[in-house]
């Protein structure tokens, strides 16, 4: 029973993990309507951003987090404003691959210029942890759950309060109305992936904490399990973000403890997606999203 | 729904159906007929007779997911699980057991059209973005079985295939003899994929050109209106899926034989891999077929390019004081051969969709059209006893593709 606990502690830090990134995914397709596929690279790129920040270059944990979310804020924009941007109103498949294709670039780049194996990002909680009752609580999975609250709430205040958060979601509704309503749509389409940007950091130093502060090249691939995260939850809604990425984080992490041996293998690299698919045959529009209604 | 771009447009239905329309596409024909009888007789190094050979392949599996993609509208960036499927077959059968060419060749292609068959239905629930994922969880679960059941694919050791049988009949293209030549394997092999990438020309081309062709395209450009005309959903997109699938694992089959072994990739590699046959196909040109051979002999040997000619690729940058690109890691270069060739892949897939969404069949068939246009114009500009205005463009245009 205290396995139990323990792996649904683990689980649900891992499913906030996969909602903040699942929240990038779902703010550039309420505004694109394109799965946004290089928000893994995004992750990738930030963690190491951070990296080489508070490391190298010895700034201190916060300010370098606080710049690196600066950093692939603006780098997020420049590939939104050079690459997507004079794709709207183009098949929004040509979108879709366009961001398949900078997940390439983004990997690459990020295994090219970090070369050394084992680097290591340091953050303040480390691997501490406490022990209530048996369970071990990691300090890194207090701060992610403190995290995602916090993030959620903001993101509430900021959809349903200010004129930017308004303007994304009048472009997501409608593109030609909220234009004629006199809405930037082009600003919508910038905010959108400076969010995506921003909150890519978050996710990419919260999974490498977890993961034992090692930096890996493979944090992108990890990152699209927030897609079946996503999907679970409902494409449009940001509460299904949450509800899904606890969804994956503790069946991936329940898969890990009670089923992972010898003759499995590795049954968490691809519990999210089997959940996905029964998700889907049983309700496709997700748990929360809204049914889609197809017009002739 | 469009995928990229229209595709095809023939002036009639007789035009469009005939198997090769034009006069220019039985000229193609017969060069590329040519090229793949010659290459070997010319090209005698084992190093490039085995890339373009991997071409080959690659131009299988390309025809095969551009049937899915170009014409019946299905995203697919899950595509290199079939040729990995259809790599452990020949390994299996083909290799370990023994059984002869054509049967691991037909068998291959049919457990691949058998787990596209299973992931068709998919289609039919899931459009788009949503379906995009689901190829994703195929790609992962395909690598997730190859690498947990070893009595079938030898897990993470991989399995030969170095062993399969080759010949057909008195035809044995390991040591293929002709006309008094003698071949090596790796020219044999570059006569089978060759042969088999006409074999699945005319197999595609026979069936876009048919009511299923046609059905696929009614389906890519809206679905829901093709099923209410009667097109059905079910049939054609399960039917899109396990032809695709069939091709693709036809072209790991023989793709394995040729590096002679296969192991697991990991999943990252996977997904690499697939949008690789993406960019073959946007580059080459979507909803061709002879596009999809054209991608995949420019992408194909892209990897094996950069690595033969790093000699012009390993100037020094300035500021960082490296070199640009080096051979491998140990090299120290900005970039390695292998990523510089992925961060190509990327770069030359997102150039096409914004600059050149036909890809290079589109600018082809531009160039044609304006060539047409300027010969019918000097025909009238003749006729009524005036010069052709060569620098106005026509209003009304030949610009038959759009």
């Amino acid at each position: 029973m205290e396995k139990f606990f323990q792996l649904l502690v683990a689980g649900i830090a891992v499913g906030g993990i996969y909602a903040i990134i699942a929240l990038g995914f779902v703010v550039v397709y309420k505004v694109s309507g394109t799965f946004n596929f290089s928000q893994g690279g995004l992750v990738l790129l930030g963690a190491f951003v951070t990296y080489q920040y508070s490391g190298p270059w010895g700034m201190p944990f916060f300010v370098a987090l606080a710049l690196a979310v600066v950093t692939l804020a603006g780098v997020a924009m420049v590939a939104e404003r050079v690459v997507i941007r004079p794709m709207i109103g183009k098949p929004p498949f040509a979108m879709l691959l366009i961001t398949i294709g900078l997940l390439v670039i983004i990997e690459q780049l990020v295994r090219s210029i970090w070369t050394e194996p084992g680097l290591v990002l340091k953050t303040p909680w480390g691997n501490d942890r406490y022990d209530i009752a048996g369970v071990t609580i990691r300090h890194a999975d207090l701060w992610t759950m403190g995290t995602v609250t916090v993030l959620f709430a903001a993101f509430f205040v900021f959809f349903s309060r200010t004129d930017a958060g308004l303007g994304i979601r009048a472009t997501a509704f409608d593109q030609e109305a909220a234009a004629a309503q006199g809405i930037p749509v082009s600003r919508a389409f910038s905010v959108s992936w400076a969010i995506a940007g921003a909150v890519a950091v978050v996710a990419g130093v919260m999974l490498t904490s977890r993961g034992g502060s090692a930096l890996s090249p493979g944090l992108g691939l990890i990152s699209l399990r927030a897609l079946p995260a996503m999907i679970i939850g409902g494409l449009d809604s940001p509460g299904g973000a949450i509800a899904g990425g606890v969804i994956v984080g503790v069946t991936e992490i329940m898969a890990q403890g009670y089923l992972d041996n010898d003759t499995t293998g590795n049954v968490a690299t691809i519990a999210p997606y089997v959940v996905m698919i029964i998700v889907l045959l049983w309700r496709p529009s997700g748990l929360f999203g809204t049914r889609a209604v197809e017009r002739v | 729904m469009t995928v990229i771009d229209r595709t095809e447009f023939r002036e009639s239905l007789p035009a469009a159906s005939r198997l090769l329309p034009t006069r220019m596409s039985l000229v193609g024909l017969a060069i590329a007929a040519v090229l793949v009888v010659a290459t070997p007789l010319v090209v005698e190094d084992d190093f490039w007779m085995t890339v373009l050979a991997n071409a080959g392949a690659f131009a299988i599996a390309a025809i095969g997911l551009n049937i899915l993609t170009g014409y019946a509208g299905q995203v697919s960036i899950g595509h290199a699980a079939f040729l990995t499927i259809g790599g452990y077959v020949v390994a299996y059968f083909g290799a370990e057991r023994g059984w002869p060419l054509p049967v691991w060749l037909l068998l291959a292609a049919l457990v691949g059209g058998a787990i596209g068959a299973l992931v068709g239905p998919f289609a039919l629930r899931f459009r788009g973005n949503y379906l995009v994922v689901v190829t994703l969880a195929l790609l992962f679960l395909t690598v997730y079985v190859v690498e947990n059941w070893e009595s079938f694919t030898g897990g993470f050791d991989g399995a030969s295939t170095n062993s399969a049988p080759l010949s057909i009949g008195p035809i044995d293209f390991r040591e293929l003899s002709l006309f008094g030549k003698d071949f090596t394997r790796e020219q044999g092999m570059f006569y089978l994929i060759w042969i088999l990438v006409g074999a699945t020309a005319v197999v595609a081309r026979n069936l876009v050109r048919s009511r299923p062709g046609r059905a696929m395209q009614a389906i890519r450009d809206r679905d829901i209106a093709a099923e209410v005309a009667g097109v059905s959903n079910v049939h054609y997109k399960i039917a899109a899926f396990s032809i695709s699938g069939a091709m693709a694992a036809l072209g790991g089959a023989v793709y394995a034989v040729n590096l002679r072994f296969i192991s697991p990739n990991s999943p990252i590699e996977e997904l690499f891999i697939s949008i690789r046959f993406v960019a073959i196909i946007i580059v080459g040109g979507l909803g061709t077929i002879h596009g999809a051979i054209v991608g995949a002999l420019i992408l194909g040997p892209l990897p094996e390019l950069v690595q033969e000619n790093i000699g012009v690729l390993d100037f020094t940058v300035p500021l960082l004081d490296k070199p640009f690109v080096g051979e491998t890691a140990a090299d120290g270069g900005v970039f390695t051969a292998a990523a510089f060739s992925e961060i190509l892949f990327g770069v030359l897939l997102i150039l096409f969709l914004m600059f050149q969404p036909t890809g290079i069949a589109g600018m082809s068939r531009k160039l044609r059209a304006r060539l047409a246009a300027r010969a019918t114009r000097h025909d009238e500009a003749r006729a009524v006893g005036e010069i052709a205005d060569e620098g106005t463009e026509d209003p009304a245009g030949t610009t038959a593709h759009e």
